[in-house]
């Protein structure tokens, strides 16, 4: 067992953990952070994706004791004070989600693609999205979430 | 109380359902942890087909965290009767026995062995690692061709053949309408398999009632009533005590309309050991152990005339079940047989569908199940036949469509099409696309050899959907009816709850079906509360697939709140000591006509109703009503979708370029949640088009088995979808409503190809096969400058 310390939406956590731990299942299962989902197991969906030190990662591929030290944000330590960041309530208001189960990964992903790129083409958000699999919208309502919350036009 | 509205229906409501959605507060089956709950792993075999000659489970049983494992030996006694088929399609259709863990022989990769149970999903996965297998390797058959010959290796040796059924149709004088064609054309199309991939696998938790040995089931499923139904067929527990509960459900497309052995397995195994077992899917065993979709050899033949009027159509069909039969497995070819005839006027018609054993996985219902396979069939060969005769395809498709009409209209497959406007679709469709525009622009690229050639494709569309009239499925030998149920219910407080049997899993009911009770009651949709997916808080259902939900469980959650609006306006009545046919009911207030200030509101009406005084004599207090709604035939939804793709002519790669589509689904509840359905529905069929294949090698591994290796379009492969509507109302239900959930993936896939083959049409090309990869495309272009068969 290893020990991991690791702050979650701004709690620190201490645990000891099996070092093949990973990370999605430390958060959904040590934590209860149920809000970020297994998809796909090999990266590919997304699903999983929070910011590690701010940056996008899937947590699906990586152990949790590779967290120590840092500092994790899934789709539920997004709001603030009672209010949803903006790209929830963009989500939401551009319909970008019907079954809802890729949105937690998708939002996170998109958050991190705002905070490298503020102000993207659709083909810099549909390129910086190609890592994340929705199955029910087709992309266009998530596209214009992100457009949305970037301040432009959805 | 919120200001009572005007009306909901037809809006833009916002989904009720986002905000758990998008703060990560849903509840995915996943999500539930329950005191004492152990965790399922199962061991699938690594061969397509083999005897299982040693299974022994003792060293896993050692191993730490391990609490119990068990074979099919160990849990015979437990199962009353094989995991059934509810659509065996003919009397005298063969079909093995499919128990939830294998009997001495596996039949594809990834046919479940054992299971092991340990206090963890990390232990139960590694000692499936201890479990000593001998598998004596078996001839292997994946080709349906291969299938079929007398020499073939069997599938299930006892069944004596590969073919299981034989479904035949004929109306009309067939072979007359082809001894007087001018012009036949024999074409064979391949539907490739697909993998579902709902992004949230599949998963159980089955917690035993130990006041009642029964079971509570908590599964991500489309179908509770289904499976509640099916695990007391199969475990013998009576069904009342059966609870099954689809929480929060990430997607399904048909993927999830199954009852699955470790839903057996899982109740199995919960009563015997007294606590809760927990079993999640990993996408390696989903792409394995859940059904597949399509895998069709689709042999037609057009007869017409040359000036393009279509005189008949053969159909034959080889459809691949895989290994068993799923729930409706043999049934999703079979509904296709109807709509091959698609929107065009001809009195002849015969199809064939041979259902054939392979060793791969189960097919079953894949979103459009059976019609997007015939649609793409029809919309295919009637470019052929434009090309054949040097006809704009616009212009086939106009001389053979029907005629609108707005009552029952009889088709050559021998339904009746309940409305259809083609004409309005195609005009509207053309004009969005300017169609002329994209003509004169192709022309131009090719006059200039421009490496990058643009096509322009045309699919022009109805299906079958709504499932379904009871009656008629009963003829078609389907083992369930097809009504839908719903209560409504408005308290003392003058707040409304409606229990659906409709299961949503992304379709949005909570919010569609409070914008109908809203309205038929005069309160807002946040007056609305809705039940669903729990067999506890709604006991009569038949769930949510073939776009059945709004024409008949909408449908019913609005002949219900007109019941209760019904009730309160006797008590209204009764209140303002008025006669019920004077009263008038307008934004939640009873009012006797002529005097508007003797009025009451609805939410006095249900004080009234609660309190039990305040209302007729003869009258029970409450204000709640049930139906039942089986509706007299189905809903054909139509629709005209034009997709411009690019074609590089040098490397192959093919992209979506611009896509159109003009849908008709009737009056529609919430404009946001159908453009969604449209969206995704059109993104899943150019994924069929041009992306996605399930492919086996001979020995039957399947080489797609993960995202790494199945190609699922992600956002840069995807275009905008320019859609629009006409409204033609359906005469089958008193909404005028059709379902809108399969409409895109069915009027998609033709459009595509119709395009991609139109961008290679001056090479020589006239035929490519899905999906249109740069291989296939390069290839076909190879070869028609070769002179070759394109």
């Amino acid at each position: 067992m290893r020990e991991v310390r690791v702050k979650v939406n701004g709690r620190d956590y201490v645990r000891e953990v099996e070092p093949r731990m990973l990370l999605v299942h430390f958060l959904r299962e040590e934590l209860n952070l149920t809000g970020t989902m297994v998809g796909c197991n090999t990266s590919n969906c997304g699903a999983c994706t929070v910011l590690m030190d701010g940056e996008s990662v899937k947590s699906c591929t990586m152990f949790a004791v590779q967290a120590d030290g840092r500092e994790i944000q899934n789709v539920q330590g997004l709001a603030e004070n009672g209010s949803w960041h903006p790209m929830q309530t963009a989500f939401h208001e551009q319909h970008g989600l019907q079954c809802g189960y890729c949105t937690p990964g998708m939002i996170m992903a998109s958050v991190s693609l705002l905070k490298e790129n503020p102000n993207p083409s659709e083909e810099e958000i549909r390129e910086g999205l190609e890592g994340n699999y929705c199955r029910c919208t087709g992309y266009e309502n998530i596209i214009k979430a992100v457009q949305q919350a970037a301040g432009q036009t959805g | 109380m919120t200001e009572a509205p005007e009306k909901y229906v037809g809006g833009g409501v916002p989904r009720k359902e986002d905000p758990a959605l998008v703060t990560g507060r849903a509840n995915w089956t996943d999500n539930i942890k329950l005191p004492g709950m152990l965790h399922m792993a199962v061991l699938r075999s690594p061969f397509a087909h083999a005897r299982v000659t040693n299974l022994d489970v003792s060293a896993a049983l050692e191993q730490p965290g391990v609490v119990a494992a068990f074979t099919a030996d160990d849990l015979s006694d437990d199962w009353v009767a094989p995991m059934p088929c509810a659509w065996p399609v003919t009397e005298d259709i063969k079909m093995p026995d499919h128990w939830p863990l294998a009997k001495g022989e596996v039949n594809f990769m990834g046919d479940a062995v054992a299971v092991v149970i340990a206090d963890g999903r990390y232990t139960a996965q590694d000692a499936l690692e201890f479990i000593e297998v001998d598998y004596e390797p078996l001839d292997v058959v994946v080709d349906m061709e291969e299938a079929i010959k007398d020499d073939a290796p069997l599938v299930h040796e006892d069944l004596g053949t590969n073919s299981s059924y034989v479904w035949p149709l004929e109306v009309g004088d067939v072979d007359g309408a082809f001894e007087q064609a001018d012009v036949v054309i024999k074409e064979r199309y391949i539907q490739q398999r697909l993998i579902p991939n709902a992004i949230e696998p599949r998963a159980v938790v089955a917690n035993p009632d130990p006041t009642n040995d029964g079971i509570t089931l908590y599964t991500a499923t489309q179908v509770p009533h289904i499976v509640r139904l099916m695990i007391s067929a199969v475990t013998g527990i009576p069904d009342q005590r059966v609870r099954a509960v689809a929480p929060d459900v990430g997607g399904g497309f048909g993927s999830k309309l199954n009852i699955y052995a470790e839903e057996i397995l899982a109740t199995n195994i919960a009563r015997r050991l007294g606590v809760p077992i927990k079993w999640v899917e990993d996408r390696s065993e989903n792409y394995m152990a859940t059904i597949h979709g399509r895998d069709q050899i689709q042999d037609i033949e057009l007869a017409a005339t040359s000036d393009g009027r279509i005189l008949g159509m053969r159909t034959n069909l080889l459809a691949d079940m895989g290994a068993y039969m799923q729930l409706v497995t043999p049934g999703i070819p079979v509904l296709g047989a109807f709509m091959y005839c698609g929107v065009y006027q001809f009195d002849a018609y015969s199809f064939t569908c041979t259902g054939v054993f392979t060793n791969k996985t189960p097919t079953d219902a894949y979103r459009g199940a059976g019609r997007p396979e015939a649609a793409y069939a029809i919309e295919r060969i009637v470019d052929s036949l434009a090309r054949e005769l040097d006809m704009d395809p616009v212009e086939v498709r106009r001389k053979n469509f029907y005629e609108p009409f707005d009552e029952p209209t009889t088709t050559p497959a021998g339904i009746q099409y309940d409305s259809l406007n083609l004409p309005i679709v195609l005009d509207r469709v053309l004009e969005m696309a300017n169609y002329d525009a994209l003509r004169e622009e192709q022309k131009r690229r090719r006059e200039e050899n421009d490496p990058v050639q643009i096509g322009i494709g045309l699919s022009t569309y109805t299906e079958i959907c709504g499932l379904a009239p009871s009656q008629v499925l009963a003829s078609l030998r389907y083992g369930a009816p097809g009504w839908e149920s719903a209560t409504v219910r408005m308290f003392g407080s003058g707040k409304v709850e409606v229990v659906t049997g409709t299961s949503p899993h992304g379709q949005g009911h909570v919010t569609s079906w409070s914008q109908i009770a809203a309205d038929a009651l005069g309160v807002t949709p946040d007056d609305v509360e809705v039940l669903h997916g729990d067999t506890a808080t709604s006991p009569h259902g038949l769930d949510t697939y073939g776009s059945r939900s709004l024409p008949v469980g909408g449908v019913a959650v609005h002949l219900a709140a007109q019941k209760v609006q019904d009730k309160a306006k006797k008590i209204a009545a009764h209140m303002l000591e008025a006669s019920e046919d004077d009263l008038e009911f307008e934004g939640g207030q009873f009012s006797v006509a002529g005097s508007p200030d003797q009025s009451v509101t609805i939410q006095d009406v249900a004080a009234a109703a609660f309190g039990g005084i305040n209302i007729p004599e003869d009258m029970e207090p409450g204000l709640t009503a049930d139906t039942f709604y089986d509706p007299p035939n189905f809903v054909f939804p139509f629709g005209a979708h034009i997709c411009v793709v690019e074609v590089d002519t040098e490397t192959g790669k093919t992209g979506v370029r611009d896509y159109f589509g003009v849908d008709d689904c009737g009056p529609v509840i919430n404009p946001i949640i159908v453009d969604g359905q449209v969206h995704g529905g059109i993104a899943q069929g150019i994924a069929q088009a041009l992306y996605e294949e399930a492919i086996y090698d001979e020995d039957g591994t399947l080489v797609t088995g993960s995202m790494v290796d199945y190609m699922i379009p992600g956002a840069p492969e995807l275009p905008n979808y320019t859609l629009d509507r006409t409204v033609t109302p359906s005469p089958t239900n008193v909404m005028g409503v059709k379902g809108i959930g399969e409409a895109g993936t069915i009027g998609s896939p033709p459009a595509v190809i119709n395009a991609v083959i139109d961008a290679l049409s001056p090479f020589g090309v006239t035929h490519i096969d899905m999906p249109a990869s740069p291989m296939r495309v390069w290839d076909a272009i190879q070869n028609a400058r070769d002179g070759g068969e394109a």
